[in-house]
Formats: structure tokens, C-alpha cells, sequence
């Protein structure tokens, strides 16, 4: 096995009393399509929140494509190819829909800092018609579009969509899931964490499910599937 | 001579960590725990003063006078606190920053509008313990040090008890800590936030006593309290009375011994120097919880 | 506005400016004048760090005070020209804002007001206490000769504070339209957000901290020769503190275009009324428009004319 893009070894983040990561080792191979699963409150967001540095974990080390970014702000993650979307969508609030994406293509992507790329990105996530609108002005919808394109235009070489697809039509999850197959074929590895069970299952070709901030399985998403630990959480046995 | 003075300037710097204490406990509530940053509290307690001093011209003692009017700030404070609701936390925009301007302005049209009303002179109080000084051996304690002490004391301790004892102050510390669960136990975070404003407020009124009996008083005097009782919330770590009480008299203590060793003209930048080293070093404060 | 629109209202400003020194004798033109663009500077450069990024600095009045101070000393220790004051000024301000900055902009947002809240009150301690620049007193500044080309002293600091606010307007307007105001204006929206995608935000927040810190600092330098006495009582007034925030807000944040419409007004104002009301009214009238605009206008009056935010175009 090639060496992993991502290497988490022993993190773990504890708030006050209550530990939301523990202990976890996780790898993820380059170009894979890895699924994160879990309750809410399993630390899903905390372990991704640690690997795009908006928190120090107490311990544990991360390496990034044999780097270790542990104590990295999470701008340089950034720039070395680690993109993430919000969970809830966090918009430029103030700034067009086309400066939205600019910020990254400004700060991250190589060279080219030309807006025609924005709009590239804009009709690849359909929103190519709102470009100079306001961010604020945006649907539910649109802003959760928003957020994966400038996620996009940080060309990522690592991609971590945190719930991109709550609260989507099915068709609009089509949508979505056709963008990060695609992205996927051109080379990116992508972390998804989802409840929306049956997109997950289909995306994923490597399944991890947490639960009180451990990982109590890892697997192809049929051996997950069929873990007793997993459908105990999941089902209350 | 030297330990003389040393010792004097200790006791006095004590009796001064006082008056900071009751200057900086609308502070704790206000910004410490609900984290509205109303620079205009210091203003509020210098509004305080002027209202002892008019109760004092006609012939009540200023603390007591100040008692009397501690009600009226505390239904102004939940009108202000109201105003400040409807204009910023229930538009969504909780934005600190902006909500900041918005107290940076009324401490100004406030301070102005004193200025207008009373004018530029100094005023003060008259009472019989104004004067006369209480001598223990070498040390000497002016009466008017002491009861703003005193008054600081019995506020800090009325405040722990009411925040540590009592339904409300329990729910006013659950709001500081998480908004959203008050609502499940049926209570209403604007409520509790508005009598939580309505008490601090009302420190203003007793801390504006306490003020102008140390010393006569104009309007400007309430900015460098701004400066002072920010570093003495920050210091203290938000929220904690018993921080608060501990860091005013550590900042009393500095400023007095900074007063008799280097130079009363050097005081005012006792507080600043502390607040910029506590941001730097420890920006969670003594008593803080480190977030 | 195209760049090379910009440049030639630059031209022409600085043209009309340089005329103006010469065709007009009436010397209030130029006091009023130098009032006007002395707020326009401070103005332009409170909402580099304030508008931009979303840092509100109180403490503008300790930044021109201390560009006068810097200039006081420069003048006193080596009689500097006015440029060098000009300058040395702007470092002062630069290295405060940046040293502020830097203590403070790595924790949250607020902790930045508190300091600057409390900024003025030591600056003022630091200068009674300096006997060099005239402590308590003051110190009186006896300009020497202007250069030859200009026929009066107050034409020299007017014409210099005319050439301050266009420089500062340029960069403002440079900045805002760059790759650093669109960072600023990412992390004033969500500095996390901003993070992840790779926007270095403290070093931005140091870089306006300076930039701005600097500029304000940099209105005061001229200020000596156009009064010929400084002193800590009215160096460190209130009122600077109050207009710098209350120009920026009523004016609009958002673009260069905001504090420069927000300082025009407000020293119009200013001239109208020192004639008519004293000058507490005055500072009522600019605080309570203050609290009116924060409340039902955060956007400024160009925010209520124009609810688009400023096209991505590039020019």
C-alpha cells in the first residue's frame, strides 16, 4: 500500500469534562473515497475541525501527504490542498457570490486568479446565475452550493464535505454526488460525513463509523452495514 | 520611613481595591457573564454620583441616597437592556463589535449630556465621616476610603450569594453559559438578561456613591474607570464576582503603590499595563476557565 | 470607478489644490480646509482596520495625538521638515497599531477595543509626564518659512493635508480592491471560514492594524505647524475618538467612497455649527446620529442607496 495522504495517529480533543475525540488513528489512502459515519455528538466535526486546524487537539499527530501539520494554522492546511465545507453553511456575508469563491483562488489556488475560473466553478455547482448577488440573498439551497464551490476553488488535493447534502432533494443529492465523483476521478480524495444513509452508501468505497468519539468501525460500507457495534448504535441493538 | 509609607500606601490601596470592586461588578454581569460590552457603565456610575450628590443637596447622606435611586437605574438598566435586545441580539446580530459602538455612543451623548446639565466644575458630598481619618499606629485611613470599601465589599458579597443562592442568579449564570438550555427549563434568556442588566445597572448607582465620597467628581471621570474596570473584568477573569473583587484590589494596589513610588501622573497607565499584560499572558484571567 | 478615472481625479485634485493655494487669500479657506481633510485621513484610515475588517478602534484620538507628539519631537530634536514629520508620524502609528495589534488581534475581537479604549488615557499619561515635548503645559511650535512656492504657512499644511487624504483615499481604495480586501472582508464575514480557505487572518489583521494605525497617525503630524501649540488637553480629546467612528459609520464601511462622504459631512457640519451651538452640542448631535446609524443603518448611507455589495470586476 502506497503511502496515505492523511494519517491521524492518537488525536485527541477533550472539552472541559467531556471528550469528543479519542484516542483515533485513522488513515486515508490517496484517491479514496472514504465515509464518515456516526450519532451526532460521536466527534465527527470535532475530528474534522482537528484536521483543518480550527482546533488543537491535546494530543496525537497529523500528517498531510507525509507532512506533520499538527501545529500548522489552518491556512497553510489550506494551502497545501486541504478544503473543507461547513456543516452550516458560512457564507462572505458582504461579498458577491463570485468574491466568495475569489477568496480562495486568491489565497490558495496557483496562479491563475482569474474570475472566469470562479464562474467555471459556479456552473459546475449551478449557481453561475447568481454570481454577483449578494451571499445573504442566497436560499438554503444555494448557499449549501456555495459552500462546496469555494470549497472547489481551493483545488483541493484533500476534500472533507461535512453534510453537504442535508436537507437536499434527491435529485439536487444526484447533483451533488455526480460533482464529487468527478472531482474524485480527477484525483481528490474526499471525506464525507453524512446521515443521509443510502448517498453515503453509494459514494463511499470505505466506511468509518464513530460513536463517544471513538472509531467503532472500518470497513467496506457492506461490512460496516452489517457490524453489530454499528447497528447497535445505530438501532438501539 | 520608607516601610511607613510602604504600608500606607498597601492599606490604601486595599481601600481603593474597594471602590474599584463596586465600579467593576456591572461590569462582570454585563460583559463577563452576558457578554454585552457596555462601555457605558462607568458613565451610568458618574450619572450615579451626580444623583448621590443631588440627594446629598438636600440633606440625605449620599449612600443612602444612592439606595434610593439604585431602583430607578435598575428599571432604566432593563429599558436600556431592552433597547439594546430589540436593536441588535434579536436582529441576529449579536455582532459584539457593533453592539460596542453602540454603548461607545451613549456613554458619549451621556457624558455630554452631563457635561450640559451640570457643567464642567467638580461637585461633591457632604457627611459627617468626609475628613476625618481612622489612625492605627502609623497607619492612617481616611473615612472616605473606608466606606466606599465598605459599600464595595457588601456589593461583591450580595452579588456572590445572589449569583451562587438564588433561582434568578442561578438562571442568570445558566444563560451566561448556554442561552438555548434556559429556554428548555422555560425560561426566557431576554428576561433573565434583562433583570441580569437591571442589577448591574443598578452597581452604578451604589458605585457612583462610593466615587464621589472618595472624591469630588466631574463628567469626564468615568473614562478612565472605562479603561480600569475593563482590565479589572479581564483580569478577574469573565464573570467571576470573586475575581472581580480579588483583581480590583490588586489593581488598587499597584496604582497606590505606583502613586507613592514613582509618581501620581503614572497611575492612570497602571490599569492599561495590566490589561495588556493579562491579554498577552493569561487573556483568560485569574479565576477564568481557559477557553 | 475605473482605475484610470481614479487617477485622473487624483491629478485633478491635487492640481485644484495647488491652485488654490495661490488664487485664494481668504485664509479660513484653508483652515476649514485643513480641517475637512484632516478628518477625511483619519477617517480613511480608521475603516482600513474598523470598516475592512470588522476591528473597531476606539482609540483614534491617542493615534493623532500621537502623530502630533511624533512630529513635536522630531521638530523640537532635529527641526525635521515636514515631510519627515509627516513620516515619522506614520511609523509611530504604525509600530502602535501593529504592537496593539499583535498583543491583542490573536484572541477575540473585543479584547482589541478594550485595549484601544484604554490606549488614549496612557497615552496622555506618557506624554505629561515627558518634559521634552512640553509635558502638561504644552509645547509651542513656531513653524519656520514655508517653501518658497507657497505663499503662507497655512497654505503649506493645507496643500500638505490635501496631498495625506489622497494618498490615504489610494490606498484605502488599493486595498479594497486587491486580494488583501478581499481577505479582510472574508474574515470580517467568518474568520474561520476565511481560515479555510486559506487566508492568513492574523497576519492580515497585523497588516490593517499597521496600515490604518499609521494613517491616523499621520493626520496629527501636520497638525503642530497649523496650530503652533500642542498640548496633551485637547491632543487627546474625545472628540477624535467619536468622529473617527462616527465618519466611517454614517458615511458606509464598505468601500474607500463611505468615510470619505462620512468626513465631508461631518466637518461641513462642524463649520456651520461652531458659528450657531457650542461645541457639546456639537459632539451630542455627531453621537446620537452615531447611535441612529449603528442602529438602523450599519451600512452607512451607501448602504442605503445601494443594497448590492460592490461588483467583483476587475479594472
Amino acid at each position: 500500500m502506497s503511502e496515505p495522504i492523511l494519517s491521524i495517529r492518537g488525536v485527541s480533543k477533550r472539552f472541559g469534562t467531556l471528550i469528543a475525540v479519542a484516542d483515533v488513528d485513522l488513515d486515508v489512502a490517496r484517491g479514496e473515497k472514504l465515509g464518515i459515519i456516526g450519532p451526532n455528538g460521536s466527534g465527527k466535526t470535532t475530528l474534522i475541525n482537528c484536521i483543518t486546524g480550527v482546533i488543537r487537539p491535546e494530543q496525537g499527530k497529523i500528517t498531510f501527504e507525509g507532512i506533520d501539520i499538527s501545529r500548522m494554522p489552518t491556512y497553510q492546511r489550506a494551502r497545501r490542498g486541504i478544503a473543507r465545507s461547513f456543516q452550516i453553511p458560512r457564507p462572505f456575508v458582504g461579498m458577491s457570490v463570485v468574491q466568495n469563491l475569489q477568496v480562495p483562488l486568491d489565497y490558495v489556488a496557483s496562479g491563475e486568479r482569474d474570475p472566469a475560473g470562479a464562474l467555471g466553478i459556479l456552473a459546475a455547482v449551478g449557481l453561475e446565475t447568481r454570481a454577483d448577488d449578494p451571499a445573504e440573498s442566497l436560499t438554503h439551497l444555494e448557499l449549501r452550493k456555495l459552500e462546496l464551490a469555494r470549497a472547489l476553488a481551493a483545488e483541493p488535493r484533500l476534500l472533507i464535505a461535512d453534510e453537504v447534502m442535508a436537507g437536499l432533494s434527491e435529485q439536487e443529492i444526484d447533483e451533488v454526488l455526480e460533482i464529487l465523483f468527478t472531482l474524485n476521478a480527477r484525483g481528490v480524495t474526499i471525506i464525507m460525513i453524512e446521515h443521509i444513509m443510502h448517498a453515503i452508501m453509494r459514494f463511499s468505497t470505505r466506511l468509518v463509523c464513530m460513536e463517544t468519539g471513538r472509531v467503532i468501525a472500518d470497513g467496506t460500507p457492506q461490512e460496516v452495514g452489517r457490524n453489530p457495534e454499528v447497528r447497535r448504535v445505530y438501532f438501539g441493538k | 520611613m520608607i516601610i511607613e509609607l510602604g504600608v500606607n500606601a498597601v492599606v490604601t490601596g486595599l481601600l481603593l481595591g474597594g471602590l474599584y470592586a463596586v465600579a467593576s461588578l456591572g461590569l462582570t454581569i454585563a460583559f463577563g457573564l452576558l457578554q454585552i460590552p457596555n462601555v457605558a457603565q462607568p458613565t451610568f456610575m458618574v450619572l450615579g454620583a451626580y444623583c448621590a450628590c443631588f440627594g446629598n443637596l438636600l440633606g440625605v447622606d449620599p449612600v443612602i441616597a444612592s439606595m434610593i435611586f439604585a431602583p430607578v437605574f435598575y428599571l432604566a438598566g432593563m429599558i436600556f437592556y431592552q433597547a439594546y435586545f430589540v436593536c441588535f441580539e434579536r436582529r441576529g446580530r449579536g455582532n459584539t463589535l457593533q453592539g460596542f459602538t453602540f454603548f461607545f455612543g451613549v456613554a458619549m451623548v451621556l457624558e455630554v449630556a452631563l457635561i450640559l446639565a451640570v457643567g464642567v466644575d467638580l461637585r461633591s458630598v457632604d457627611a459627617v465621616y468626609i475628613g476625618k481619618s481612622l489612625t492605627i499606629g502609623f497607619v492612617t485611613m481616611p473615612y472616605r476610603f473606608i466606606i466606599p470599601f465598605v459599600i464595595g465589599s457588601a456589593v461583591g458579597a450580595g452579588m456572590w450569594l445572589f449569583l451562587t443562592r438564588t433561582h434568578m442568579g442561578l438562571a442568570i449564570r445558566a444563560v451566561a453559559h448556554d442561552a438555548n438550555a434556559l429556554r428548555i427549563v422555560a425560561l426566557n434568556p431576554a428576561q433573565v438578561k434583562r433583570h441580569a442588566f437591571g442589577i448591574a445597572m443598578m452597581t452604578a448607582a451604589l458605585a457612583g456613591a462610593a466615587l464621589i465620597v472618595v472624591n469630588p467628581v466631574d463628567p469626564f471621570v468615568g473614562r478612565e474607570y472605562i479603561g480600569r474596570s475593563f482590565a479589572i473584568v479581564v483580569l478577574a477573569g469573565m464573570g467571576s464576582v470573586p475575581g472581580t473583587l480579588v483583581a480590583a484590589v490588586i489593581i488598587g494596589l499597584l496604582e497606590s503603590l505606583v502613586i507613592t513610588f514613582v509618581g501620581a501622573t503614572w497611575a492612570p497607565g497602571v490599569a492599561f499595563a495590566v490589561l495588556l499584560a493579562t491579554l498577552a499572558i493569561r487573556p483568560s484571567g485569574i479565576f477564568g476557565i481557559a477557553r | 470607478m475605473s482605475g484610470w478615472r481614479f487617477i485622473i481625479g487624483v491629478l485633478v485634485v491635487l492640481a485644484g489644490g495647488a491652485m488654490l493655494t495661490h488664487e485664494v487669500t481668504n485664509a479660513y479657506v484653508f483652515y476649514a480646509g485643513f480641517v475637512a481633510l484632516q478628518y477625511v485621513v483619519i477617517a480613511t484610515g480608521w475603516n482600513i482596520l474598523g470598516g475592512y475588517a470588522g476591528y473597531v478602534n476606539f482609540g483614534s484620538g491617542a493615534f493623532v495625538g500621537l502623530g502630533m507628539y511624533a512630529a513635536v519631537f522630531l521638530f523640537k530634536a532635529i527641526e525635521a521638515p515636514l515631510w519627515v514629520q509627516v513620516l515619522g508620524a506614520a511609523f509611530a502609528g504604525g509600530v502602535m497599531g501593529l504592537g496593539m495589534g499583535y498583543l491583542t488581534l490573536r484572541i477575540q475581537g473585543v479584547f482589541f477595543s478594550i485595549a484601544t479604549l484604554a490606549l488614549t488615557v496612557v497615552l496622555n499619561t506618557v506624554i505629561v509626564n515627558w518634559s521634552f515635548v512640553g509635558g502638561a503645559r504644552g509645547a509651542t511650535v513656531l513653524a519656520p518659512p514655508p517653501p518658497t512656492w507657497f505663499p503662507s504657512t497655512i497654505s503649506y499644511v493645507f496643500f500638505a493635508m490635501l496631498v495625506l487624504a489622497v494618498f490615504s483615499i489610494a490606498v484605502a481604495r488599493w486595498i479594497e480592491k486587491s486580494w488583501i480586501g478581499r481577505g479582510l472582508a472574508a474574515l470580517r464575514a467568518d474568520e474561520q471560514a476565511a481560515e479555510c480557505s486559506g487566508t492568513p487572518t492574523l497576519k492580515l489583521k497585523l497588516f490593517a492594524a499597521t496600515v490604518s494605525g499609521a494613517l491616523i497617525a499621520a493626520a496629527g503630524a501636520p497638525y503642530p505647524y497649523y496650530a503652533s501649540y500642542v498640548e496633551p488637553a485637547s491632543a487627546f480629546g474625545l472628540a477624535i475618538a467619536l468622529n473617527a467612528l462616527a465618519m466611517p459609520l454614517i458615511g458606509g464601511t464598505r468601500s474607500w467612497i463611505g468615510p470619505l462622504i462620512g468626513a465631508l459631512l461631518l466637518s461641513g457640519l462642524e463649520q456651520a455649527a461652531t458659528v450657531t451651538i457650542p461645541t457639546e452640542v456639537n459632539l451630542l448631535i455627531v453621537g446620537l446620529v452615531l447611535i441612529g446609524f449603528v442602529v438602523a443603518a450599519p451600512d452607512g448611507l451607501l448602504g442605503l442607496f445601494d443594497r448590492k455589495p460592490v461588483k467583483g470586476r476587475r479594472q
